[in-house]
């Protein structure tokens, strides 16, 4: 086996005083060579962006600083290297590709200036050889009439569009080692697959050493050769894929792997006949509005869900899927009247809540309620748990003693101690806080409960629990259940029936056994063949 | 509250700030009892320089006692600052809100009267203002806060429309809160911070409006106040400079300590900003 490019012994990194630990990292030990992708997984707060922004020498100085240990890039300790060299270092020799492409590039450069930009401070070039060379950088990474990338800056470009102008820039200079911090997390899972088959195309070709950081197994399961596991800053488990994802040793790893849904369709129940939300011929558009005493042109509309018919019955729990943008969550959103929909019917419970007046919803608002994704936007910061589950029912007119009692018991419900009552949100971790988002939302008593993203903001472990308690509370309570949710292997845990939803329309809805067995629209397809760690089987 | 102060000590001149101004009230709360006599009354010789003739400032052309004057100066600029920030606060708390929650028609409309105020010179709208309705307390206090509001509406509908989509007011919607509720209750606690920290710098400027305008002579006539010493001392300003520079260094020490403080809540109410430096 040839020399590792890259190895780093017995790494540490302190986090300043007063954080909740004092090492964000301890004893890390890793190498990475030619042609292999070593992949650290954790969860969130586990140091894994960490570990690689050290090599980089990206700490967040001077609060987080490497504590100890060597970082061995052909010979020379990157902990220990001056500044001008790390900087040459970076990106001709190391570079890095980040999660949010629209953040890691520059908004008013073009795509060309920021590629030029790399060849200008690395290697003396003409202008137009430089040119060519951006050309050919882009072809490289699969992208449409590169010419035109060249001069578009980032706002103009798809999501995944930038994350493969980000590649093309990071192999720019042909570097030894490309690190990958979480680089499809943002992405939909097409353009995923789209990009990971990219960067394995590329070290293929190039003989890069690919350090990809990332949170999700079905990832691993696509593109790693070794695994190491991290937890809480140590690393726990480590080896090459097929024996940490078959054969896990460490219990964290076990948990971890349990905890990921099952792309096992559950099983078809009987459906009930009673119908209690349907919306026919659904219909919001956005933009079209003229600015003030209507001057100026028109803007641009978009249609965000066209002509939607769908249907709910008691007791299931019918999904929603689609990419970002397909408009699912618009459709929740006009499903339970957060916004105005143009056309088309929404029936509650036999009712149309299209055309009812603001004071007439709110009598019905206490049949349907909402959990929302961002578990740390959805509650007021400057609110106590006690006051924002009691207030729903306060505002139906129950009185405080009775809507207080009711908040106490909802906590237990939820899992959570009833000492909760009197604290702040930011005293919560994200799955607590999801908890109390769903405590707020049972506290009217709801039929319907729809769920937009419930567990997309959450480690998957954490996930798991919300999960199973959402699904323990649809028993209990007799919920019926919209779910919204982008990951495929949720939507076949939680859902009888999958509605899947392509730039606002419906294109299939099937019982999910079906659906996910026989999909009859090529959309539906694609979707599926997406899903990461498709073809992994595990234990 | 403690973790607060600890943020906001972490800020030196925010400290120095606030004692300075702690020193300027009790100065002013304390006024008529080291010049018990009325700061316009003629006590003495004028024109006497610092510490001459028992004058620890000095005195002005009719013989006032400037010290006595900027004590008791002080409870004006104060009280005028203050209730002039409160009311225009107030008014562009109003304007901001429901421009930015509701957005549409009424957006346009209460942003294009905030504009109107904003387009004329704001001094000169002042000095406008006091002049046609009749120089007093009332009317300074209305001219200031008048001319000062347009800021606070800006700011606050900035605020509204980034929180008004926010998850947790949408989950009030669903829970079928009203929208006056949703506003008072779950916005307006969540953008406190920066309403308070340019109320602060607020005062300082209303502040030195209101020393402007008495400078001007269109201060109240009956009150004491620093730009009515500097307006009656600025013809002596080379034979008897101490007439106007001291009620200046009054007003500009108190103007700065009050920066500072509006700088250190700015520190302090939001933390992450000076962590991002």
């Amino acid at each position: 086996m040839s020399k590792p490019l890259l190895s780093i012994s017995d790494l540490s990194i302190l986090l300043p005083d007063g954080a909740d630990r004092r090492h964000a990292v301890a004893n890390v030990s890793l190498s990475l060579r030619g042609g292999e992708t070593v992949c650290i997984v954790g969860e969130s707060g586990s140091g894994k962006s960490l570990t690689a922004r050290a090599i980089m020498g990206l700490l967040p100085a001077p609060h987080v600083r490497v504590g100890g240990g060597v970082i061995d890039f052909g010979g020379e300790d990157l902990t220990k290297v001056d500044y001008e060299r790390l900087r040459n270092i970076r990106g001709s020799e190391i570079s890095m590709i980040f999660q949010e492409p629209m953040t890691a590039l520059n908004p008013v450069m073009t795509i060309g200036d920021q590629i030029d930009e790399i060849f200008r401070f690395h290697v003396s070039m003409v202008p137009e050889e430089r040119q060519k060379r951006a050309l050919s950088l882009l072809e490289d990474v699969n992208l449409p009439d590169p010419e035109r990338i060249m001069s578009a800056y980032p706002h103009e470009l798809s999501g995944g569009q930038r994350q493969r102008s980000m590649i093309a820039m990071a192999l720019a200079l042909g570097p030894k080692i490309l690190i990958a911090d979480e680089p499809t997390t943002a992405l939909d899972v097409t353009t995923q697959a789209q990009i990971l088959g990219l960067i394995k195309d590329m070290q293929r070709r190039l003989g890069t050493g690919v350090l990809f950081i990332t949170h999700d197994f079905g990832v691993v399961a696509d593109i790693a050769d070794r695994v190491i596991v991290m937890q809480e800053g140590l690393i726990v488990e480590s080896g090459t894929s097929t024996q940490v994802l078959n054969k896990p040793k460490h219990k964290y790893t076990k948990s971890l792997i349990a905890a990921i849904p099952r792309l096992k369709p559950r099983k078809t129940r009987k459906r009930s006949k009673e119908v209690v939300v349907e919306t026919s011929a659904l219909h919001k558009s956005f933009g079209g509005g003229r600015s003030f005493l209507g001057f100026g042109r028109r803007t641009r509309t978009v249609d965000a869900v066209i002509d939607v018919n769908i249907e709910l019955r008691k007791g299931e729990t019918l999904g929603v899927v689609g990419e970002s943008g397909s408009g699912k969550s618009t459709l929740a959103r006009c499903i339970i009247r957060l916004i105005d929909s143009d056309n088309g019917m929404v029936e509650l419970n036999g009712v149309d809540i299209t055309t009812l007046k603001r004071n007439e919803m709110r009598q019905h608002r206490k049949f349907i309620q909402m959990v929302f994704q961002d578990p740390f936007a959805s509650l007021n910061p400057r609110s106590k748990v006690g006051d924002i589950i009691s207030q729903g029912p306060m505002l139906q007119g129950i009185e405080k003693a009775k809507a207080h009692q009711r908040t106490r018991e909802l906590l237990d419900v939820v899992g959570l101690d009833s000492k909760a009552f009197n604290r702040f949100p930011h005293e919560f971790s994200g799955g607590q806080r999801q908890r109390i988002g769903i405590a707020r939302a049972l506290a009217l008593d709801p039929d319907i409960l729809v769920a937009d993203e419930p567990v997309s903001a959450l480690d998957v472990s954490i996930q798991a629990q919300i999960l199973d308690l959402l699904d323990q509370i649809r028993k209990e309570m007799d919920l019926s259940m919209l779910f919204i949710t982008h990951d495929l292997r949720v939507a076949a845990q939680v859902c009888d029936f999958v509605a899947v939803m392509q730039k606002g329309c419906v294109v299939e809805v099937g019982a999910t056994h079906k659906l996910f067995t026989q999909p009859q629209h090529e959309y539906t397809k694609s979707l599926l063949d997406a899903v990461p760690g498709k073809d992994w089987h595990f234990a | 509250m403690a973790d607060f102060w600890t943020r906001y000590r972490r800020n030196r001149a925010a400290v120095l700030g606030l004692g300075i101004l702690l020193t300027i009230l009790i100065m002013a709360a304390t006024a008529h009892l080291f010049y018990p006599e009325d700061p316009f009354r003629l006590v003495g010789r004028p024109l006497s320089g610092p510490l001459e003739n028992g004058f620890l400032l000095g005195s002005d052309s009719l013989g006032r006692d400037v010290a006595s004057g900027i004590v008791h100066g002080a409870k004006t600029s104060l009280l005028i600052g203050l209730i002039a920030t409160l009311v225009s606060i107030f008014i562009g708390i109003f304007f901001g809100a429901f421009a930015g929650y509701f957005g549409g028609r009424i957006d346009d409309l209460l942003m294009r009267i905030t504009e109107i105020f904003q387009t004329i010179p704001s001094f000169i709208f002042a000095i406008l203002l006091v002049a046609i309705m009749k120089p007093s307390i009332v009317s300074i206090v209305i001219a200031i806060a008048v001319v000062s509001w347009p800021g606070v509406a800006r700011l606050v509908r900035g605020e509204f429309l980034s929180l008004k989509n926010r998850e947790f007011v949408q989950a009030c919607h669903t829970l079928g809160m009203s929208d006056l509720r949703v506003m008072m209750k779950e916005i307006l606690p969540n953008c406190l911070s920066p309403i308070i920290v340019i109320g602060s710098l607020m005062v300082a400027t209303a502040i030195l409006i209101e020393s402007g305008l008495a400078f001007l002579g269109l201060g109240d006539p009956n009150i004491m106040s620093w730009g009515f010493q500097i307006g009656a001392g600025r013809t002596m300003l080379r034979s008897a400079w101490w007439v106007c520079t001291f009620p200046g260094v009054a007003i500009l020490i108190t103007v700065l300590a009050i920066n500072l403080i509006g700088e250190g809540l700015n520190d302090a109410l939001n933390p992450r900003l000076k962590e991002r430096q």
